[in-house]
């Protein structure tokens, strides 16, 4: 069962009217390495593991639907005002032919979400090294989409969701020296 | 001296089509290096913590565009 409170996880602020941003954005919410893709990977991973990580998954699997609502914000407010001439212009008329401004599960590239974006191999180590490299690779595209935007509010929030990447896979990795079961111990080699 | 970004300088041709960049940034962040955290490290105030995405100083690693020209410098 989840509880929502009804906030964000960290205030949102675009300062620009820069609906191209939104088209670069929205690889964090549809696409492979994105928020939603994350939250549907950790939140099924975590029927098959062992206990003492299950709490993790969860917990982060919970987490990623915070930065999800985040992207969206920042998507919603860069096109909610956008007219169709501004939409073609930022590169984003083939998304309005089909969504008018509506967010949808896609790609940078317009390419849909997809399942085959995660996997559950029902391996502990290889679900969880799965998963740390998902972090890296998220906190990779924060980091192209910092490059590419010139909204110093809107990277600042950018920022912040990096750095919960950072942390996140953090505990993964720590997950992995969990079950490895080495901890504490004397190490002879 | 110790940082959490690393650079390389690619080859560059004389017969390069564009300008080289040069040196190559790239992020090697904290959780690279810490292994399984260990107990008592420096912590944010409650405050600066909700800003910085942690609580833990010792994983706080803001990322700014290397590449930028200068603060204004827009690409259009």
């Amino acid at each position: 069962m989840w509880i929502y409170e009804k906030k964000l996880q960290y205030p949102v602020r675009v300062s620009t009217c820069n609906p191209m941003l939104a088209k670069f954005l929205i690889e964090q919410y549809g696409g492979a390495d994105g928020e939603l893709a994350a939250a549907l990977r950790y939140l099924n991973q975590r029927y098959s593991i062992p206990d003492k990580v299950i709490g993790l998954l969860t917990d982060i699997g919970t987490e990623e639907f915070a930065h999800l609502e985040m992207i969206a914000t920042m998507i919603y407010k860069l096109t909610k005002d956008a007219t169709p001439e501004m939409m073609k212009a930022a590169g984003l008329g083939d998304h309005y032919a089909v969504h008018d401004n509506a967010l949808f599960y896609h790609n940078a590239s317009g390419v849909p979400w997809t399942a085959s974006y995660i996997q559950a191999k029902g391996d502990p180590i290889a679900d969880l090294y799965e998963d740390i490299a998902a972090e890296e690779k998220a906190r990779a595209t924060y980091q192209w989409i910092i490059n590419l935007s010139d909204d110093p509010d809107l990277n600042d929030g950018l920022r912040y969701l990096r750095e919960r990447e950072i942390i996140h896979s953090q505990r993964f990795r720590e997950a992995v020296e969990i079950l490895k079961e080495e901890r504490d111990k004397k190490i002879f080699f | 001296m110790f940082t959490l970004y690393k650079t390389y300088c690619p080859y560059v041709s004389p017969f390069d089509p564009c300008k080289p960049i040069g040196e190559k940034v790239f992020s090697t962040p904290p959780n690279l290096y810490m292994g399984f955290q260990p107990p008592n490290l420096p912590q944010f105030s409650p405050e600066e913590a909700l800003r910085a995405g942690t609580l833990w100083k010792a994983f706080y690693d803001p990322y700014f565009n290397p590449y930028e020209q200068g603060k204004g410098a827009r690409s259009e």
